[in-house]
C-alpha cells in the first residue's frame, strides 16, 4: 500500500494553509474596512472558485502558467519555476481554490467586531497593527480557527484543479483524491477504500473539534 | 485653552443637517455637552477624538492644531490620544481589567491607583464578560485615564453606576483632573450629573449642541 498520496495531501494542506493564512489576514482586514467598487471587484474574483468548476480554473491556470507560453515561459526562463506538473503548481493552485475559505470567515468575523473597539485602542495611542494583534484579532479566534480548518479540510479533498495542472505523477502531484480515482480506474477498490476513509476520518475529526471548540468558546460562563 | 470651530453634514431623521460647533474652552475646565437625542452630541466628541473627519474645522488643543481642514491638518486618533469612555463602553473581550490598564499604560503606580479609585482593586483577573454593567463602565473610564489624556471625552459616562457609587467615582475623579489638568467634555441626560462633576473645580461651561 502507498501511503505517499496521502502524505502529499497533508503536506500541501499545510504549505496551502500556512500561506492563505499569511495573505488572508492582510487582505480580510483590508476587506472589512469599507466597501468600494474596487474592493467590490476584488472580492467577486476571490470568491469566484465558490462557485467556478475547479477543472475551469485548473485550465485557465494550465494556459497561464504553461512553460510555452507568456508568464509560465518567462516564471521558467527567469527564475527556473515551473508550475504545470509540480508541487510548486498543485501550492498555486490550492491558494487560489481555497482562498474564499480562509477571507469569508476572518473578513466576516472582522466586520462584526464594534468599530469603538478599534477607535477605543486608536485613542490610547496604539497604532492599526498593534490594534490588528492586540485587539481584533484574539477577539475573533473562534472564526479564526474555523477558517484554518476549513482551508485545511478543502485543500485535502481538492480534485479537479489539482489534477488539471499538476496530473498524475507519483510522489510530485499525485494527491489523494487523484489516487482515489486513480485506484477506482485500476479496480483496486482496496486501495480507493484506504485512501477514502483516511480522508474521510481527518475531515471529520477536523470539522467536529471545530464545532466542539466553538461552542465551548459561544457558551457564556454565566449560564 | 481648546479653540473647536467645526462644521459636519449628518443624516438626521429629518434629512441631511449641518452640525455647527464652535467655543472656546480653558484649559482644565468642565465642559457640560446639552441637546436632544440626535442633535449630534456622539458626533461631535468622535469628530475631536479624530474618529470622523468634519468637512471644515480647525481644532487647537493647548497651542497644539490638532486639525485645520484648510491647511489639511488632521492628526490620527493614535495621535490625539484623547481619553474616550463610549457610550457602549468598547472594552476588549479578550483582556482582564489590569490587562485593559496595561495596554494603556507601563505605569504600575498609576494603574493601581486607578484600580482604587473605580473599587476594582479586587477584580483585576476578571474579563468584561464577568462584570457588571456598573463596573465595565468604571473600566471604561478608567481606561481612558490610564494614557493620563489632556482632554477627556465622555459620553454618557456615568448611566450604569447607582447614585452613592457615581458620587463616590465623581469626587475621585474631579481630584484626577485637577492633578493631571485634564479639560473634560461630557455628553449627559442628567443634568445632576453635569452639575455634581462641575461643582467646586471652579472652570466649567455648558455647550449646547442642536443642529
Amino acid at each position: 500500500m502507498d501511503f505517499a498520496p496521502i502524505w502529499l495531501t497533508l503536506k500541501l494542506a499545510c504549505v496551502t494553509t500556512l500561506l492563505l493564512l499569511a495573505i488572508g489576514l492582510p487582505v480580510a482586514w483590508w476587506l472589512s474596512k469599507g466597501r468600494s467598487f474596487f474592493k467590490i471587484i476584488i472580492e467577486a474574483i476571490i470568491t469566484m472558485p465558490l462557485v467556478l468548476p475547479p477543472s475551469v480554473l485548473g485550465f485557465y491556470l494550465l494556459l497561464a502558467f504553461s512553460p510555452q507560453q507568456g508568464v509560465g515561459k518567462w516564471l521558467q526562463q527567469t527564475f527556473n519555476i515551473q508550475f504545470v506538473f509540480s508541487f510548486q503548481g498543485l501550492v498555486l493552485a490550492s491558494v487560489i481554490y481555497s482562498m474564499p475559505f480562509m477571507l469569508g470567515p476572518i473578513k466576516s468575523a472582522l466586520q462584526q467586531l464594534p468599530v469603538s473597539l478599534s477607535q477605543a485602542s486608536y485613542s490610547l495611542g496604539k497604532s492599526r497593527w498593534q490594534t490588528f494583534i492586540r485587539v481584533l484579532l484574539p477577539n475573533i479566534k473562534p472564526s479564526l480557527l474555523t477558517a484554518i480548518v476549513l482551508t485545511f479540510a478543502h485543500t485535502l479533498g481538492e480534485f479537479g484543479v489539482v489534477l488539471m495542472i499538476g496530473g498524475n505523477i507519483p510522489n510530485v502531484t499525485r494527491v489523494a483524491s487523484i489516487a482515489v480515482y486513480d485506484s477506482v480506474e485500476q479496480m483496486d477498490y482496496h486501495a480507493a477504500n484506504v485512501y477514502s476513509f483516511i480522508l474521510f476520518a481527518i475531515t471529520f475529526v477536523l470539522v467536529t473539534s471545530v464545532f466542539i471548540f466553538n461552542k465551548y468558546q459561544l457558551k457564556s460562563p454565566l449560564e | 485653552m481648546i479653540c473647536i470651530d467645526i462644521e459636519k453634514k449628518i443624516k438626521t431623521y429629518q434629512g441631511q443637517q449641518a452640525l455647527k460647533v464652535s467655543g472656546d474652552f480653558a484649559a482644565g475646565s468642565i465642559v457640560k455637552i446639552n441637546g436632544p437625542s440626535g442633535a449630534g452630541k456622539t458626533t461631535f466628541l468622535k469628530i475631536v477624538a479624530g474618529f470622523i473627519q468634519p468637512e471644515r474645522g480647525n481644532i487647537i488643543v493647548n497651542d497644539r492644531v490638532w486639525l485645520d481642514t484648510a491647511l489639511k491638518i488632521s492628526l490620527s486618533p493614535k495621535k490625539r490620544m484623547a481619553g474616550f469612555v463610549f457610550q457602549d463602553y468598547a472594552l476588549f473581550p479578550n483582556m482582564t481589567v489590569k490587562e485593559h490598564l496595561e495596554y494603556a499604560t507601563a505605569d504600575n503606580e498609576w494603574i493601581n491607583h486607578l484600580l482604587k479609585i473605580g473599587k476594582l482593586e479586587t477584580l483585576t483577573t476578571h474579563k468584561p464578560q464577568y462584570l457588571s454593567g456598573g463596573q465595565q463602565q468604571r473600566l471604561a473610564i478608567l481606561r481612558a485615564l490610564a494614557t493620563k489624556p489632556q482632554l477627556l471625552l465622555m459620553d454618557e459616562p456615568f448611566s450604569a453606576l447607582d447614585p452613592e457609587n457615581k458620587t463616590a467615582l465623581i469626587n475621585e475623579l474631579k481630584l484626577v483632573f485637577n492633578k493631571l489638568g485634564t479639560t473634560v467634555f461630557m455628553v449627559s441626560h442628567n443634568p445632576q450629573e453635569l452639575e455634581e462633576l462641575a461643582a467646586g473645580l471652579g472652570k466649567s461651561s455648558t455647550l449646547f449642541i442642536n443642529n
